[in-house]
């Protein structure tokens, strides 16, 4: 069994405890990859609202990361994403995998993050002096996350 | 006549003017509820019409148009997301 950590919420999360805490009493993953996503500067003063799904996003991120540890061998999963106002350059999600072998651990952590992408409810606003737009999704996106459906 | 829980997210939220709604409705199915949503024209047109592209989960599941709708479910619909 993978140890998993979800959480989807306002508050700033730090890398550092976040690996302590994923590898503390493991010494058998040889492996950790980490993916941060930050929020892009698009503008003076801008600033971004996450919006979310509350009940649909927590599942939505458990049903990925069990599909990721049903194909990967991961000993441990951490996602945390951010909800509420975000200023460029802060954090937004920290995906942290844990296996034996780093292809398992980059490779689990890229679908992950793909399909938290297109699938998890999750809307970004962007606020600033011009004015405010919900950003529009990407079929990049959905390019991504289609790759790991090929045979 | 069944009842459904409606909710809207994101920029549907804000067009509607409405976080969500109680419907009693017969809709069968997603599409039978979005067709009967987009009657109401004005902006419900506008977005459920087919001109704009919308995501609907049932009880906190992504769906597909033709999924069933059961009594009391609560649907929700939402543009693509957008996070990470």
């Amino acid at each position: 069994m993978s140890r998993i950590r979800i959480v989807v919420g306002p508050q700033a999360f730090d890398l550092g405890q976040e690996y302590a805490a994923l590898v503390t009493g493991d010494v058998d993953s040889g492996a950790v990859a980490a993916f941060v996503g930050r929020v892009r500067d698009f503008g003076s003063d801008s600033v971004m609202t996450l919006e979310h799904y509350p009940g649909m996003t927590e599942k939505a991120l458990a049903a990925i990361v069990d599909t990721a540890c049903a194909r990967w061998p991961l000993a441990a999963v951490t996602v945390i994403h951010r909800v509420g106002r975000l200023a460029a350059g802060d954090e937004i999600v920290l995906v942290l995998t844990a296996s034996r072998h780093r292809r398992a651990a980059y490779d689990a952590n890229a679908y992950i993050m793909d399909y938290l992408k297109t699938e998890a409810p999750f809307w970004k606003l962007e606020q600033n002096s011009a004015g405010r737009q919900w950003v529009e999704a990407r079929e990049e996106d959905d390019t991504e996350r289609q790759r790991w459906e090929a045979p | 006549m069944k009842t459904l829980h409606l909710v809207y997210f994101a920029r549907l939220r804000e067009a509607f003017g409405s976080a969500g709604e109680t419907l009693a409705t017969d809709a069968a199915t997603a599409a039978d509820l979005v067709a009967e949503l987009a009657a109401r024209g004005g902006v419900w047109l506008a977005e459920l019409g087919g001109g704009r592209v919308f995501r609907v989960a049932i009880n906190q599941d992504m769906a597909q148009l033709g999924d069933a709708l059961p009594d009391g479910a609560e649907v929700a619909i939402f543009p693509p997301v957008t996070g990470g």
